[in-house]
């Protein structure tokens, strides 16, 4: 049989058009003052986060993690110099694969010191605004809605204070399927409820910005009480119909209560028969000689190319994907 | 007992599902980017064909199935059983009426089947897209309705009724597609 895998699955007209998007988005940043750095991908700590799988490798006899996110490497720069920096640079994540997901994809992070979560969510609309402009695809406007009323309005539910019995109620009452092995873990209810029911209610053709996460999905942003008196995560999601594009947050600072997060995260692995990821020492003593006030955020930009070409496939803006690499 | 895990899932793995012998046609993964996987997967059930989908939350496991497919000619049937061989080790295996379902109407000998095996038991046949069967009884054709629709029942020689132009008789050797159990062409 013939073997056609070592074809691009990219056409050559989404390949300069990935290259005319990487111009236009280095071109925004240089505009802004915010500088290019470039930071490793093969590092000796990795990420803790329950959901993201790390990729590793062994180099000497010694563990290395590709990074999921070069966040880390970020926060030593900023810690360093406390400049505006942003990154394009390969991501990789074990275990995801599919019509949307690539292991290995391409990631544009940045951090403003001094810029809160909305001065961030400005920032990003400007940023896609501008990649849309320049490729004439002319994008619907941009939304946003906290998470507490998105569930409100979409699932008719108050997610800060749901348990997870409510979650599966909800569920029930909205027809949706209860999945096989979720029981009684709130947050993978609300995970589900997200991607079920809230996301597939946004306007289609609309960006979404979903922002205060529950606390207990922090990650690596700071807490904080919203209008309510409700203690909520200061992060932000961006989204594109149901798609998601973007993940920020106003970043928490305190190297002690960071340190306390990465080791209940190991410690809910064990739990949870996941392995544990090396703690990374050098974030956290960055940290503890001060990151400045700053949101940061992480953005696909395979998915973003795949929103402005209509696609629904992440391998048709990917020159080699996954089965072809 | 083997299992599976979610991130070993593709298409075509057999694993038993509501105490069913399964098989994997689509696999998606549903994935927040900080938050909790799940697979959300369509599978056929072997035993009756139908398809179902379900969402499993991703690193849950389920049972494998030990299932294999094998060709086999029909061999004959002897009012329990329907019996079946493997040509190249004459290995005999008898099918009850449950693993042959609709498979009966079309067998009267030698077609080439594919079984499928759980646990070495055959849980079900899939028999020939076309075969070609005798006419056994049908009401005498109507002369000058040869080129016109309309139809009349047929009973074939394995027992199996279709429908079948108005000027066919017994006696015709007619060829079926077992897919749809429509009459094709006389043969």
């Amino acid at each position: 049989m013939e073997n056609n895998n070592w074809q691009p699955s990219a056409s050559l007209e989404i390949i300069k058009q990935k290259a005319r998007m990487l111009k236009d988005i280095r071109a925004f940043f240089d505009d802004r003052d915010v500088l290019e750095v470039d930071t490793p991908l093969l590092a000796s700590a990795g990420n803790t986060d329950l959901h993201i799988e790390s990729l590793k490798t062994i180099f000497r006899n010694q563990d290395y993690y590709l990074n999921t996110s070069p966040e880390f490497a970020m926060k030593r720069l900023l810690a360093a110099h406390g400049e505006s920096i942003y990154q394009i640079c390969k991501a990789f994540r074990d275990e995801e694969l599919g019509p949307m997901h690539n292991p290995e994809f391409t990631m544009l992070e940045w951090y403003r010191p001094g810029f809160d979560m909305h001065q961030l969510m400005d920032e990003v609309e400007a940023l896609v605004l501008s990649v849309d402009d320049h490729t004439g695809a002319h994008l619907g406007s941009f939304e946003r809605l906290s998470y507490g009323l998105a569930f409100e309005r979409y699932a008719d539910l108050d997610p800060y204070q749901a348990t997870a019995e409510d979650c599966r109620e909800c569920a029930l009452q909205h027809d949706i399927e209860q999945p096989v092995g979720l029981d009684d873990k709130k947050d993978e209810w609300l995970d589900w409820l997200l991607t079920q029911l809230v996301l597939p209610s946004l306007p289609s053709d609309k960006f979404t910005f979903i922002y205060e996460y529950p606390a207990s999905q922090c990650a690596l942003a700071r807490l904080r009480k919203n209008d309510d008196g409700v203690v909520v995560a200061s992060r932000f999601e961006l989204f594109y119909g149901e798609t998601e594009l973007a993940n920020g947050f106003h970043e928490l600072a305190v190297a002690g209560e960071q340190r306390q997060r990465f080791e209940n995260e190991n410690e809910t692995r064990i739990s949870e028969n996941k392995p544990t990821v090396k703690i990374d020492e050098n974030l956290l003593a960055a940290l503890e000689h001060g990151l400045p006030d700053c949101s940061g955020v992480a953005l696909g930009l395979d998915r973003l190319l795949m929103i402005l070409i209509n696609s629904s496939l992440i391998a048709e803006v990917l020159t080699f994907p996954w089965e072809r690499a | 007992m083997a299992t599976y895990s979610t991130n070993q899932f593709k298409n075509g793995l057999k694993f038993i599902w509501d105490g069913d012998p399964c098989s994997i046609t689509e696999n998606v993964l549903v994935k927040p980017g900080k938050g909790q996987a799940f697979n959300r997967v369509k599978m056929k059930n072997l035993k009756t064909g139908r398809t179902l989908e379900r969402t499993f939350k991703s690193t849950e496991t389920v049972e494998a199935a030990d299932v294999e497919e094998l060709n086999v000619d029909y061999s004959y049937a002897d009012g329990e059983n329907w019996y079946f061989m493997e040509p190249e080790t004459f290995e005999q295996y008898a099918a009850d009426s449950i693993a042959m379902g609709d498979a009966v109407k079309w067998l009267k000998g030698q077609e080439p089947c594919v079984m499928t095996l759980w646990n070495e038991s055959p849980i079900s046949i899939i028999v020939p897209n076309f075969v070609e069967l005798a006419v056994a009884q049908t009401d005498p054709g109507l002369k000058g309705d040869t080129a016109q629709g309309g139809t009349k029942p047929a009973t074939l020689e394995t027992g199996a009724e279709v429908k079948v132009p108005l000027f066919i008789e017994e006696g015709n050797i007619l060829k079926i597609d077992t897919r749809t159990g429509e009459y094709v062409s006389r043969a």
